[in-house]
């Protein structure tokens, strides 16, 4: 799962029958602090999200694993929004250090 | 399956009913030589991995399912494994 900022709604009068029900929403991917937007996609809104929110998401068969019906083409879907993210990092026993060398 | 630096975690009271009740980290993809490499994603645990462990994630639905004993649902990223060591003998390859 990835974080994605939600950027806007996406509507579709004719849609995927499988998708009744669900919204589309405009995503943009972000890092966990928010930053760094790549390039947007449209998701399937699983937990009522909006716009604004750091939320995160699936995407492969794993999207539409997570519709009611799982039988569906979706891409990508939204399965969480992030309430906060407590990024300690690798602390300073963890820095980048090379692989061990030599044999066992 | 790649490996990766566990960096923090992820609290979110409203998720899909397939992540209920797990605990979510952050993970840090790296590199061959344990550097940073690309964007963080984030896992589920059956590994009880902590922050500063260097892990082993899986990203495949089907393998994600059977680690968690359940029928496939929306999750494919787990933590697998905490790396030990990693041998690379031959220095060319690194």
């Amino acid at each position: 799962m990835k974080f994605a900022r939600v950027i806007g709604t996406v509507v579709c009068t004719e849609k995927v029958p499988a998708w009744k029900g669900h919204r589309l929403l405009l995503l943009a991917p972000t890092d966990s602090r928010g930053n760094d937007p790549g390039r947007s996609f449209v998701a399937v809104d699983l937990v009522s999200a909006a716009p604004g929110q750091l939320v995160f998401y699936v995407r492969a068969r794993e999207a539409g694993m997570a519709l009611p019906n799982p039988d569906n083409p979706t891409d990508a879907a939204i399965v969480g929004i992030v309430d906060h993210v407590r990024e300690t990092g690798p602390g300073p026993d963890a820095t980048a250090q090379p692989a061990p060398r030599g044999g066992r | 399956m790649f490996t990766a630096r566990v960096v923090g975690d992820v609290v979110a009271t409203t998720k899909h009913r397939d992540l209920a009740a797990q605990k979510l980290l952050l993970v840090q993809p790296l590199d061959v030589a344990g550097n940073p490499r690309g964007q963080p994603a984030i896992a589920l645990d059956v590994v009880d991995a902590g922050v500063g462990d260097r892990v082993l994630v899986l990203d495949e639905g089907n393998g994600a399912a059977q680690v968690l004993r359940r029928a496939r649902g929306a999750v494919r990223t787990v933590v697998v494994g905490v790396i030990d060591e990693i041998a690379i003998p031959d220095e060319r390859l690194r």
